[in-house]
């Protein structure tokens, strides 16, 4: 095993994570707008872009779920347990001793056992969390002709509020989590260049440099 | 034969006539011939007006008729002659609230109507006719105790027919107009000072109601300029487009007609079974039936557009729950009438060395002073551009009749607004809240009626300040029990807002509701994002600052291990 700079992130793939990333922050300011959180803009002017943006955002959802399906990409985000437990063990105690991070990056592994956790949680029930109760609440009217009370149209409300919340908490520890280790800006630089020190076989080595993916020290 | 016909008919409208002045132009016969300019009904097209003349508005040009020309000695000698022609508009009018002053509301079983109900203005018309009658679509209403008479020449057609400007009702004739000669210091229904009708101008004048007709009534509600409605004064005679987009000349220019359209003489639209929500109103075609005084008659229940097609259909989503008026009339009392919204009676009666008084404490815009107490009705407030009181309203309006029983520790409703939250038929509807203080029976806990006007009759309070006389002389007079033992209680009144409809630019914003404390702050049976943060929210909000305190937390610890252990 060798350790390689090889382009990790397709352009693609960093398109759609910054773009997720400022739409998800124009999305928190508007709908922190509508909340009442801050008074920053006229509430319909928030109406408005929350939806455009919401409605984009969903499209690139599509997009990159047909993307991550047609590529295999995919496989990145299954969770296994092999390894949990020692990067659990790491964020919960080695780190505060000066420990290494227990992970090594894979080209087929890029996340370590808890991120891929994390994320598979994320897309799998924060994410469809929030674009189901955002269409629901966004398309009442078609639906909620007998919620008289406007009942269900204050659970909806109440649960996209709460999943929002629960992405922004995602946010946070996201953000956090690129301080460990290497440090921030070697975390965030692989995202805007695409490249990244993973470990590789020699034969994935080989494969690399013929598809132009390998950058040579 | 086509002249011989022509002839037989000549001749025999002559007949008809009495031998009155039917002239035939093209006639040859002698017989037949009439002194001309006697009383007559000339020949049938002898008046039509040709291609040369100008295109009339009506099909009928009234100054032409010389039954119309008088003398008329008084209102209803007009009415006959309006009959000779129109013989069944008085039947018609006869038949409309405008006539009846009694109105059987449907949804609640109760009889309604001017000459049945209390209020929380003047009271009550009955034993005050000649004064509250003075608006009146008829003459000599006298005794509301009893119906109007079965007689159509009682009807007023002027009142709403004149175009002249000039005819009048005086305000303490029963309905009759102001004539010659007109008794010193009189004023007519509008406040202003009465001068003699010329009833022969107004009857050669009729035409289609305009604004002016209805509204010498209508602003002037509650004995002044928009002191009982708040959304209808003078300030509509000619209203700028920001005071109310239909009437104004720069906007519709309606007239009450183009809402409040007519059938056989009744009008639509009630504020007391109120058009708030049409179960099938729309989406109507091009040229259907629009019989209803609603919004949705003519715009449709969605038919917001803009600012952009996001907003349009929030705005759209809308409709189901909130009403029209509710965004687009953001106050009422605009354009510089100020109405009254609170009447304390029970502080009338005062006197200074035995004279009544009054006290000017209200600036209305304009400079105009108005009065914040009378001897005669106690203590008022006043108010301008007054942002409404909203209910959830079917339309549906039950009153505290004469005789309910109320429960004097609570405010009394003297009308309350019927309508579940979020219920199909109702819509969140914005309203004048009318606060007062009224006399009530202690023993019998009902309201009572008072008597205020009488001049020469030793009972009546705005003659005689006497609050035990007058209630006596009201409950006497209508024949209910009276105790004779009264207070004074708080009560409160509910008018329908809708009219001073705003251009669209000035319609709510979003936040007048979705904020903190916003409009909708006691409203129930909705969800108003932005207007508080629910349990959701609340939730969220902890999960994410312990999200925060955790990685504040993860961090500090982070920094004291390396301290201790530095690696690679």
């Amino acid at each position: 095993m060798v350790e390689r700079c090889v382009k990790v992130y397709t352009r693609f793939n960093r398109i759609w994570h910054w773009s997720q990333v400022a739409s998800i922050m124009v999305l928190f300011f508007t709908g922190a707008r509508m909340l009442g959180l801050h008074q920053i803009g006229p509430f319909g002017l928030a109406v408005t872009v929350h939806t455009i943006v919401a409605l984009a955002l969903l499209l690139l959802w599509i997009f990159a779920t047909f993307w991550l399906f047609t590529t295999g990409g995919w496989r990145q985000f299954i969770p296994r347990l092999s390894g949990l437990a020692q990067v659990t063990r790491f964020y919960a105690y080695g780190v505060f001793k000066g420990e290494e991070h227990p992970y090594v990056k894979r080209y087929d592994r890029r996340h370590n056992p808890l991120q891929a956790l994390a994320y598979f949680a994320l897309k799998m029930a924060l994410f469809p969390a929030i674009w189901i109760s955002g269409l629901l609440y966004l398309t009442y009217n078609i639906w909620g002709a007998n919620d008289g009370q406007a009942v269900l149209l204050g659970l909806v409300a109440n649960l996209h509020v709460l999943a929002a919340f629960a992405i922004a908490s995602f946010v946070v520890v996201h953000i956090y989590l690129l301080t460990i280790g290497h440090g921030f800006r070697q975390h965030v630089r692989p995202m805007v260049t695409g490249y990244e020190m993973v470990d590789l076989t020699p034969e994935a080595e080989a494969y690399f440099e013929s598809t132009g993916q390998l950058i040579k020290d | 034969m086509t002249q011989t016909a022509l002839r037989i008919t000549a001749f025999v409208w002559a007949v008809i006539l009495g031998g009155g002045g039917a002239v035939a132009q093209d006639t040859a016969n002698p017989a037949e011939q009439t002194p001309v300019g006697a009383q007559s009904m000339p020949v049938p097209g002898a008046m039509a007006a040709h291609m040369s003349d100008p295109v009339k508005e009506l099909t009928a040009d009234h100054a032409k008729f010389d039954i119309l020309k008088g003398p008329f000695a008084s209102g209803p000698e007009v009415t006959a002659a309006c009959l000779s022609c129109h013989t069944e508009a008085s039947n018609q009018m006869m038949h409309s609230v405008h006539w009846t002053w009694e109105y059987d509301n449907p949804a609640t079983g109760q009889t309604l109507g001017k000459s049945k109900v209390l209020n929380a203005f003047c009271g009550n018309v009955a034993s005050n006719e000649v004064r509250c009658t003075s608006c009146h679509t008829g003459y000599d209403w006298v005794d509301v105790r009893q119906p109007m008479p079965d007689d159509p020449t009682k009807v007023d057609c002027l009142v709403c027919h004149d175009t002249s400007g000039q005819y009048a009702k005086q305000d303490n004739l029963a309905g009759n107009p102001p004539l010659d000669p007109v008794k010193e210091g009189s004023k007519t229904i509008t406040g202003a000072v009465a001068t003699p009708v010329d009833l022969v101008k107004s009857a050669l004048s009729v035409g289609m109601p305009s604004r002016e007709n209805c509204d010498n009534c209508h602003f002037y509600g509650g004995g002044g300029d928009n002191v009982k409605h708040g959304d209808l004064s003078s300030a509509l005679f000619n209203p700028s487009r920001a005071v109310d987009v239909h009437m104004s000349k720069d906007g519709a220019n309606f007239t009450c007609e183009a809402c409040h359209v007519s059938d056989k003489h009744v009008l639509a639209g009630s504020r007391y079974n109120t058009d708030v929500a049409l179960p099938d109103d729309a989406m109507h075609k091009p040229g259907a039936e629009r019989d209803v005084a609603a919004c949705t008659s003519c715009h449709t229940d969605q038919p917001h557009k803009g600012p952009n097609p996001v907003i349009g259909m929030k705005l759209n989503d809308h409709t189901d729950k909130v009403a029209c008026q509710t965004c687009h009339i953001p106050s009422f009392a605009r354009g510089g009438v100020a109405t009254k919204t609170y009447w304390d009676w029970s502080t009338a009666g005062k006197l200074k060395d035995g004279k009544p008084y009054a006290e000017e404490n209200f600036t209305q815009s304009d400079g105009k002073e108005l009065h914040t107490y009378l001897s005669q009705k106690g203590d008022f407030k006043w108010g301008e551009n007054v942002v409404p009181y909203y209910a959830w309203s079917n339309g549906v309006m039950r009153y505290t009749l004469p005789e309910t029983t109320i429960d004097p520790t609570q405010t009394v409703e003297i009308n309350s607004v019927e309508g579940e939250p979020g219920a199909k038929d109702a819509r969140i509807f914005p309203f004048k809240q009318m606060i007062g203080k009224q006399a009530y029976d202690t023993e019998r806990n009902v309201l009572l009626y008072n008597h205020v006007y009488g001049p020469g009759d030793g009972t009546a309070l705005w003659s005689y300040f006497d609050w035990e006389k007058s209630l006596k002389a009201g409950m006497d007079y209508v024949g209910l029990e009276y105790s004779g033992k009264f207070d004074f209680i708080d009560t409160h009144m509910y008018w329908p807002i809708t009219h001073m409809v705003a251009p669209k630019e000035d319609a709510l914003n979003c936040e007048s509701c979705h904020s903190d404390g916003g409009r909708m702050a006691n409203i129930a049976g909705v969800y108003v994002p932005g207007s508080g943060i629910g349990i959701g929210g609340k939730l969220g909000l902890a999960m994410f600052l312990m999200a925060l305190l955790g990685v504040v937390g993860h961090g500090v610890l982070r920094l004291f291990g390396k301290k201790g252990d530095h690696h690679g």
